[in-house]
Formats: C-alpha cells, structure tokens, sequence
C-alpha cells in the first residue's frame, strides 16, 4: 500500500495570497496575511455571500499577484466546510477555470495540495491553483447554534478562523519552495463523541499519518525544522505529544499547531485555539510560505487535520471519525 | 481505522484525565449574579406598574412583566447584547423567561435570509421547540389529573 507519493524536487509553490477575518487580523500573524477584512459580512446580505466572495477575491488576488489570467490556470483544487462546499463552488461560478471540489473538513487544504501535487508531477497540469476557506459565523450556524443565542462555550471549544487563502502550484526547477512529497491519511476513529473536543478527535488521525510518513521516507522527527499540525488547538497539540511520545517519536521544539499559531489564547478568547478549513491553510499560505520562502525555515511537514462529523451524525449518536494529511515542504 | 470499544475506552479515560474543567465557582458566581439581576429588574418593572395603575391586579402586572421582559430581551439580542450576557452569565440568563425569548428570536434573526416562511418561521422554535412540546405535554398531563382529583 502506498501512502506517500514522492514529487522528486519538482513541484514549486510559486505565490500564495491571502485574506483574514477581522479577529485573525488581530491575531499574532497580523502582519503577514495580504489583506484584513474590516468586518465579517464584508457588505454582502449574508454570511454564505461574504464566504462565497472572500474566496472568489482571495483566487483574484493570487492571479494579480501572479500576473496571470484565468486562462493560464489549468485546474482549482477546493473546499470549504458549508454544506455541498457551497463556498467553492459559487465563487468558482464567477470564474473561467476548471474546478475540482474537495471535502475533507478542516485537512481539505491538505488534500488539495496532495492532489494539485500529483497533477504537476504527472504534466497533466501545468498550473494550479490549492484553496479552502471556512467562515466562524457560517460554521457556527451550520454545526452549532445561532450567533445570538446567549450560549457559554465550552472549555475546549475552538474557534473558527473567517479566512481564504490560495496557493499557487508549477512546475520549476530552480530553487524554491517545493512539495516534495505527501502521505495521504487514513480515516481514524478513537471512540470520542464530543463535538466539541476536536483536539482528542484529530490527534490520533494525525499520529497515525505522520508515524507513516516517517516510516516511508525513512526520517525521523528530526529532519524537518517544523512539523506544524492543522487545527489540534492547545488540548489537542499536547495530546498528540503525549500519544506521540508512546511511539517514541519526540514531538518537542520543532512541533507546533496552526489553531495555536494564529489566536492570542489569551487576549482573543478563543477556547483551545482556531479550527476550521482555512486555519491551517491561513497559517501556511500567510506565515509559512513566507518563512520558507526567507529561509528562515527550510523543511516543514504541514498536517491538515480534519474532523468528520456532520450535525446529523452527531445528534445520531455516531462517534466522530478524522483524518490528516502530511505534506512535506521544502526549499530545494 | 476504527479503535474497538475497550481500546477506546481507554483513549477516552486518558484524555479526561487532562481535560480543562468548567471553572464551577465562577460560572455559578456569575449565574447568580445574571440571573437576580434580571429577576430583580423584572420586579422592579412590576412595582413601576402598580405604582403608575394602581388599580391592576395581581396577574394582570405578573403578565404584563413578562411581556415587558420579552420585548427587552428581542431587542437586545437584536442589537446583538443578549449573547455577551448570555456567555457571562450562563443558566442565569438561560432559566429566566428572557433565555427562552433569546431562543426564539436568535434562530428567526439568523434565518431570515431565508426567506419568512421556510426561513423564519420554520427555524423560529428549533432551539425553543422541545421546550414546548415538553410544557404543552406536561400541563395536558396535569390536567388530566386533576380532572379526577
């Protein structure tokens, strides 16, 4: 069985653009996302319209940051976290590009780069296009209550990140940041039913994928300068150092979370950290790409997490499955 | 990957162990505090009432208080404030009548988009409902008794 597809030094991440929510704008990574939304309606008459023109702008903005025009790009690899992925697919309506829908819940970003990766490698495709977006009043609405409801969080609840962003993925051959390669994850189900724990949910998913993409590359936990996992949040993270540990991988210094990266735990009141389609994707294509891109790191493995579960499957008493994907990413 | 159901329970003892623990104290310092404020702001409508008409009768003041406290709680959960209380003070801005109109006008204003009909009023009590259904049984219940005691 073949769980991670090698990309031999090939597939480039060449621009990446991004666009954040009021609240992640005051987050830590304020000053690395292309453009802050001032509000979270952004003038449109709902909260699917905003997400559905968040994400049609983000695309808009990768191509003018690119210099290129809808007819350069071969295929969009998306998803997003309504239902029907209706944020992908009415923005790809306003465009002229081939459109792949994805849904992996918050590691669809994961599993689009996997799959725009294999397109470059294999020449079907020249240029991709990766996205995801995910919008906290929409999934809050879709998967919990109404905003108004005068309701208390949970302790390990999470926040959802309002957010677009959108890779750039070709084929060069010079130095630059490049996929080098990706393990495709398995669904995992511990037994937990807590819609609102997401962190014990996702983090044996993303044990087991980064245990395997360990085992077929043949490194160890050393060899990347960050290991960098989707949305585990803080309970979630030291969860999964704790599980880690047990198969004795070393989950220290190098490790981190992009649901903690992008909240002031403190000064934001977000629970155990962010959550959604566009948390790991809003950390990569805004803090990590540019990172990679300075040098300042030089070999990451990002592991979108996602958490399965459907309104419908929880109120039915069903457990919640999960799922991650490891993408290594270098500069070669 | 499916863990079976002893493994699981294990998983699921392991991480109880470190989970956050609601801080109990204080949320129920907080209900407290919440929920007398609103009683006694409740009281405090009802004596304005008996000293403006002095001739209303008990019930008559008692319903007219709940109407007053309904219409506040609309409009403050219009203006999006009901939901800050709410998160601060919890069960005690749940119980009082003004958690139950919160209920019902949160889900009207977040489907208004759409549409009056299959929006609005479909979506009206999906938080509320079972609350009615529940108390419409019950008095059907109790008045079944009581028609043979």
């Amino acid at each position: 069985m073949v769980r991670t597809v090698f990309f031999d030094r090939d597939v480039a991440i060449t621009q990446t653009s991004s666009i954040a929510g009021p609240k992640e704008g005051e987050g830590p990574l304020k000053k690395y996302y292309d453009y802050i939304l001032k509000d979270d309606i952004i003038g449109q008459k709902s909260h699917e319209h905003a997400e559905i023109m968040m994400q049609l702008q983000c695309i808009k903005q990768l191509l003018n940051k690119a210099h290129l025009s809808q007819n350069d790009v071969d295929c969009v690899f998306g998803g997003d976290l309504l239902d029907e992925i209706i944020g992908c697919n009415f923005a790809m309506r306003e465009l002229e590009i081939p459109f792949i829908g994805l849904y992996n819940a918050c590691a669809t970003f994961g599993e689009a780069l996997i799959l725009g990766a294999i397109m470059i490698h294999s020449d079907y495709m020249s240029k991709v296009i990766t996205t995801t977006t995910s919008h906290y009043a929409t999934a809050e609405r879709q998967y919990r209550f109404p905003l108004e409801l005068g309701s208390q969080r949970t302790p390990l609840s999470q926040w959802t990140v309002t957010g677009a962003g959108c890779s750039l993925l070709t084929k060069k051959e010079e130095v630059g940041v490049k996929v080098t390669s990706g393990t495709i994850g398995k669904v995992v189900d511990y037994g937990v039913s807590d819609a609102n724990d997401m962190g014990a949910v996702m983090a044996p998913a993303a044990l087991n994928t980064i245990v395997s993409h360990l085992s077929d590359t043949g490194r160890d936990e050393t060899y990347y300068d960050l290991i960098v996992t989707g949305d585990l949040g803080h309970g979630g993270s030291r969860l999964l150092q704790i599980l880690a540990k047990k198969e004795g991988l070393n989950l220290g210094k190098n490790y981190s979370d992009c649901g903690i990266l992008i909240f002031n735990r403190e000064g934001q009141d977000v629970g155990q950290g962010g959550s959604g389609a566009c948390c790991s994707n809003l950390v990569f294509n805004a803090y990590l790409y540019k990172m990679l891109s300075q040098g300042t790191l030089k070999k990451i493995l990002f592991v979108p997490t996602g958490a399965l579960l459907s309104k419908v499957s929880s109120l039915q008493g069903e457990t919640i499955p999960a799922i991650a994907h490891a993408v290594a990413i270098e500069v070669v | 990957m499916r863990l079976d159901k002893e493994q699981s329970k294990e998983y699921l003892a392991e991480i109880r162990k470190d989970m956050p623990k609601t801080k109990h104290v204080r949320t129920m310092v907080r209900a407290f505090l919440t929920g007398g404020i609103i009683c006694c702001i409740g009281q405090g409508i009802g004596d304005a009432i008996k000293a403006i008409f002095p001739s209303m009768q008990e019930d008559e003041v008692g319903g007219f208080v709940t109407m007053m406290m309904i219409l506040l709680t609309a409009i403050l959960t219009g203006i999006g404030v009901y939901d800050k209380i709410g998160a601060f003070g919890g069960a005690g801005s749940i119980v009082p009548i003004t958690g139950f109109a919160n209920s019902i006008v949160s889900p009207a204003i977040e489907h208004k988009r759409e549409g009056i009909v299959l929006g609005l009023c479909a979506n009206m009590f999906s938080i509320a409902g079972p609350v009615i259904v529940f108390g419409i049984s019950a008095s059907v219940l109790v008045g079944i008794i009581y028609c043979f005691i």
